[in-house]
């Protein structure tokens, strides 16, 4: 299982580049914000929660289908499917992988994009623990979609489709406790409604996504 | 014809947009079922014949 | 009363339905015409609302239907993957674009609606955001049926997006509720429907709901029925190719 996850997280720092990728996308993300709405300050200050947790969900969207799309393409699924592995465990470890190459840096680097948009200094710390809570649910929820869509050429638009409507709870929740940091407001609903989502998600969803793989590898 | 008011405009478009919604609907249905039907019947025919 | 079950057969449901179907639609058809003519000319204006109280009688069994929609394919969904019977299967695949096309006609009579009633088109009010989200759904799953080529996988893949979905899109109703509680601090744009409506209006609402509720049936049987016809095309010629 370790090895599995090291073979994952070499992956997806090398082949093709997702890893820097998603970070670049955020970033791109970012610096359009100003052009688009203008660069009022204060107004930039108010929407930059919600928009650096937008940037955050776009940017993990974009590496989804890589999580399973290539080991479905040279069969290693196949292999994984028959070793003493359980899929719950693979898909899971799948997540995990995805999370630490693309939701873990994203958060690490939010607040550097945050100094762009002029987050207000308290904000900084609430917009990370928002971060660090709900991207795993990102990954995992994202794992359960691409494992719907992984038997499907160009799947890419259709995973889109499926996956944003699951990612309501989550964002809503996210930006919520990410927006009521910044301006100083009790944070304690939206953190504990966050890290429920996100543990409920890590608890249910693998059975769900290994279901799915099950299904697809008949 | 009863008399709406102001708000006829609302009304009426609220009424034509879910009945045109509606019908288009219904026909859609009705057609694809008839489709299917004709396509089947086509097959079946060539399988019995 | 023959077991339930007996329907799952495809042979037995085409053939009930060839019977039942007529009598649904004729129902359906006057229980319409009845609760929509009812209410559009033979009710009083409401004194706050004016003649747009009249939108009620297609905006309210729309909303409904547009949740129970869900809610058969939800159920619909559980027992193909529980008990494996195709039509089950089917069934759900027929009604998600009439829920979808529910969906859509409450969200538009209600931006109608709303537009001289709270003076805006749209407000991210929590009951229109979760019609907005069901939308999306119904989309992706309807997306997810078209996709994929083998029915059997199809039905399994779509029938576990909805139960996930489900999770989900209640998830988001309570999501989107404390979301805009936290934006307008007890103010609320929604009337509550059950509480101004007197009986007058209530009645043909009413008729319109159960107009509604045989519509349904009748195009979920309708649409079910043609899924039959296409799953079984699809393997005589299947069979003709192999032979």
């Amino acid at each position: 299982m370790i090895a599995l996850l090291r073979r994952d997280f070499r992956l997806a720092m090398r082949a093709g580049g997702g890893f820097g990728l998603g970070l670049a996308f955020f970033l791109i993300v970012v610096v359009l914000v100003p052009f688009g709405v203008g660069h009022d300050t204060a107004l930039l200050a108010k929407i930059a929660p919600g928009i650096l947790w937008l940037g955050a969900l776009l940017s993990c969207l974009l590496s989804l289908d890589r999580i399973l799309a290539l080991d479905w393409e040279d069969g290693s699924l196949d292999l994984l499917a028959v070793s003493p592995i359980p899929m719950e465990a693979v898909v899971t470890i799948k997540a995990l992988a995805h999370w630490a190459t693309t939701g873990l840096p994203l958060t690490l680097v939010a607040p550097v994009f945050g100094v762009l948009l002029g987050l207000p200094e308290a904000g900084f710390y609430w917009l990370v623990i928002s971060l660090l809570l709900g991207t795993p649910a990102l990954s995992v929820i994202g794992t359960f979609g691409a494992a719907l869509t992984v038997g499907i050429k160009r799947g890419g638009l259709l995973l889109s489709l499926l996956v944003l409507p699951l990612y309501v709870p989550t964002m809503i929740f996210g930006a919520e406790l990410a927006r009521r940091g910044a301006e100083g407001l009790a944070t304690t609903t939206p953190l504990l409604m966050l890290a429920g989502i996100t543990l409920g998600t890590i608890a249910l969803l693998p059975f769900a996504s290994a279901m799915v793989v099950r299904i697809n590898l008949r | 014809m009863p008399e709406l008011g102001k708000y006829a405009d609302t009304v009426l478009s609220a009424y034509g947009v879910s009945l045109l919604l509606l019908v288009v609907l219904v026909l859609a249905s009705m057609r694809a079922s008839r489709k299917a039907l004709k396509e089947l019947e086509k097959v079946e025919s060539r399988k019995n014949g | 009363m023959a077991s339930i079950w007996e329907y799952a057969n495809p042979v037995k449901f085409s053939r009930t339905v060839q019977v039942v179907l007529p009598w649904v639609s004729v129902g359906a058809a006057v229980a319409l015409a009845v609760g929509l003519i009812w209410g559009f000319f033979f009710t009083p204006d409401d004194y706050r609302q004016g003649s747009t109280v009249k939108i009620i009688y297609l905006h309210v069994p729309a909303a409904l239907m547009a949740i129970n929609a869900w809610f058969m394919m939800l159920v619909t969904s559980l027992i193909w993957l529980i008990r494996r019977h195709h039509v089950s299967a089917l069934a759900a695949k027929a009604a998600a674009p009439i829920g979808a096309v529910m969906t859509l006609i409450a969200l538009i009579t209600g931006a109608i609606w709303g537009q001289p009633m709270w003076g805006t088109w749209w407000e991210w009010d929590p009951r229109l955001t979760v019609f907005l989200i069901l939308f999306l759904f119904y989309l992706g799953y309807i997306a997810l049926w078209e996709a994929i080529d083998n029915p059997d996988t199809a039905a399994d893949l779509t029938s576990v997006l909805c139960l996930v979905g489900s999770v989900f899109a209640v998830l988001s109703r309570y999501a989107v509720n404390f979301w805009n509680q936290g934006l307008h601090q007890g103010a609320s744009l929604s009337l509550d429907k059950e509480e101004n409506v007197a009986d007058v209006f209530y009645f043909p609402l009413l008729v319109c709901i159960a107009g509604f509720v045989l519509l349904f049936v009748a195009l979920v049987l309708l649409r079910t029925r043609t899924e039959i016809r296409r799953r079984r095309l699809k393997a005589l010629i299947a069979r003709e190719r192999m032979a």
